[in-house]
């Protein structure tokens, strides 16, 4: 009897530190890959990195050199459309969720379609706004790829306005509408701007997530070997070009893509390291 | 929704001449921002079943099941542009092959990193691991895509799949008929690398929402540490665990360019895990730009209709599920 208890006691013991082995080994194997693809990228990127990246457009198959300063510009100008959509409509969605429809509904439903709708493929995206802008038009232009990229900004912005407003304390609405401010100047100069920090967080994840993007540009934006003169015609983009350049037979070009996914992912994880920065400050505890 | 009740003060204030009309109106705009959200489902919605409807009405379901066999070959095909037939079978296949087998090799990962950030791991490296994972999420797929191609396919080619062949060749899975190491065996572990942050950060949310009294409890009858896990935590966070599984089931079912970039891209079905093949995505990625005929066009967009209303399911289902834990749990309140 005592001998049978005191084997268990050693197997339960054995089986703990198993599954702690195995626990921190499964953390090394995910961390493991992170790593890889940082050094890749830093490696093979950085050697490719030069002046002409930022300055000249793609060269000729055949011909060495060339960069990619038409996708960056285009990258940014996609973006700044994208933006113009998204940002407004989302955070207007938020501003609903969390100052007039709390506990409705109505803000349930929206909320949870939001969740559903963030997890629709950015290509399903990119097909709906094929067949709402492309198609009619004829032709592919960057106002189709913007859209396509504001649409999937919505969700992701509405449902962090809306975290970020419900931490706003009571007593700032009330000392506003106390003072006489109507409802809705108290919501855009007090709760909004209370909450702005973390609302422009959201904003940059929100961003950050759609400037990698390939997807649902291949048939919106199309890409462009060129500059493009305007937002009516194909404009070219850092993801786009990299996968064009990845998947092409041409040593050169792969270079090209590595020092493409270096400037993109620098940009992404500024993006994200501000967000962590900002958010774990606690800007919004005190009531500033 | 009836409207909520207002002080004497507030009433008096609300009923004060431009600010009722302005208050009015800006409460109207705000619904209409968040209406909209309805809006862009039913918009794809409508798009995507309109321009759909010749191949809808061409195949009917067969669309997603039929095999063709093709005239001068004698064997089956499935997808012919140039012949004029589409079935979407070798990519529904190739979809949840690909995605089942990336769930097999990322959960078990993605639990175990769960419980080593909320169970085991020192203060000090908590918040800079947990950053790590994140930042995990936050590479775009077309990095993760030039990743595999160029370091990940090469070491699948020349270590991975040879000793696959070897020790697991007789199950029928893994056979040495494509030697380039592209694949749906590529795809998959690709894929697990990219859903994995997603699992396991809501795994750690579920966690973290089982409150400590839970935990205290079994530890207080003796249990070691891992029992505690399983009996106090596990047990409790399975039901949100399983909804982050599926939500990453929903990533990896729409992941488009990474796949792309390594299934391989052929139309066919093969048995063995290391053949060539495509997805539901990569197949829309790949060809929607080269389609001429409209019915090629209408066919790609119905495997997009499809994609669409799947992942909507899948989603739904995981919200529900991790809604159904998370809400009301004492740890998360502040």
């Amino acid at each position: 009897m005592r001998q049978e208890f005191k084997t268990r006691t050693r197997l339960r013991g054995v089986v703990d530190k198993a599954a702690t082995f195995l626990a921190v080994l499964s953390t090394l194997l995910v961390i493991l890959p992170l790593v890889a693809i940082f050094i890749y990228l830093i490696i093979k990127g950085a050697s490719s990195l030069n002046l002409d990246f930022f300055t000249k457009i793609p060269a000729p198959v055949g011909e060495s050199g060339g960069g990619m300063a038409n996708a960056i510009v285009g990258s940014v100008t996609l973006l700044a459309l994208a933006s113009l959509i998204g940002v407004p409509v989302g955070i207007g969605g938020g501003v609903y969720l969390a100052e007039f429809g709390r506990g409705t509904k109505l803000a349930n439903a929206i909320r949870f379609t939001a969740d559903v709708l963030n997890g629709v493929p950015s290509i399903v995206m990119g097909l709906a706004a094929y067949s709402l802008i492309v198609v009619p038009q004829h032709h592919f232009s960057a106002f189709a790829g913007g859209i396509a990229l504001g649409i999937m900004m919505i969700p992701t912005i509405c449902r962090t306005t809306e975290e970020m407003l419900l931490m706003v304390p009571h007593a700032v609405r009330e000392a506003a509408l106390g003072l006489g401010v109507p409802n809705w100047r108290s919501v855009i100069s007090i709760t909004v701007k209370t909450a702005s920090p973390g609302i422009i967080t959201g904003c940059m994840l929100a961003f950050a997530r759609v400037a990698g993007e390939t997807a649902p540009l291949i048939f919106t934006a199309l890409g462009n070997d060129f500059w493009s003169t305007s937002l009516n015609e194909p404009i070219a983009a850092l993801p786009l070009q990299i996968y064009v350049y990845a998947i092409s037979p041409y040593d050169d070009w792969h270079r090209l893509a590595w020092a493409g996914a270096l400037v993109l992912i620098v940009l992404i994880v500024l993006a994200v390291s501000l967000v962590r920065f900002v958010t774990s400050r606690g800007v919004l505890k005190g009531t500033s | 929704m009836p409207p909520p009740e207002h002080s004497a003060i507030r009433r008096f204030l609300l009923a004060r001449g431009n600010s009722a009309i302005a208050d009015r109106v800006f409460r109207a705009l705000m619904i209409l921002c968040a209406l909209s959200i309805f809006g862009i489902v039913v918009l794809i919605a409508w798009q995507l079943i309109e321009r759909s409807q010749l191949s809808w009405q061409a195949f009917g379901f067969n669309f997603f099941w039929k095999t063709y066999i093709d005239p001068t070959t004698g064997l089956p095909s499935y997808w012919d542009p140039v012949n004029g037939y589409f079935s979407a079978l070798p990519f529904v296949y190739g979809t949840l092959v690909s995605s089942l087998l990336s769930l097999l090799l990322a959960v078990p990962l993605a639990i175990g990193v769960a419980i080593f950030l909320t169970e085991m791991c020192p203060g000090l490296l908590r918040a800079p691991l947990a950053f790590l994972t994140e930042l995990l999420a936050a590479i775009p797929s077309i990095i993760y895509g030039l990743w595999a191609v160029f370091v990940l396919v090469p070491l699948l080619r020349h270590y991975v799949n040879p000793f696959l062949i070897k020790s697991l060749g007789w199950t029928g899975f893994f056979d040495d008929s494509n030697p380039t190491g592209l694949g749906f065996f590529a795809s998959a572990v690709i894929l697990a690398i990219m859903i994995l942050p997603i699992i396991s950060s809501l795994t750690r949310e579920v966690m973290t929402a089982v409150p400590h009294s839970q935990r205290e409890a079994v530890l207080a009858l003796g249990a070691t540490r891992w029992e505690m896990i399983r009996m106090g935590v596990l047990r409790n966070a399975r039901v949100g665990i399983v909804g982050g599984v599926i939500l990453g089931l929903g990533r990896a079912l729409g992941e488009t360019m990474a796949v792309t970039m390594v299934i391989g891209n052929t139309p066919e079905i093969h048995r063995s895990l290391l053949a060539n093949g495509a997805s539901m995505a990569s197949v829309i990625a790949n060809e929607f730009t080269e389609a001429v005929t409209d019915m090629h066009l209408s066919a790609l967009i119905e495997i997009g209709l499809a994609l669409f209303i799947v992942t909507i399911i899948v989603n739904a289902i995981a919200r529900l599920l991790v809604w159904a834990v998370t809400r009301g749990a004492p740890a998360t309140q502040r």
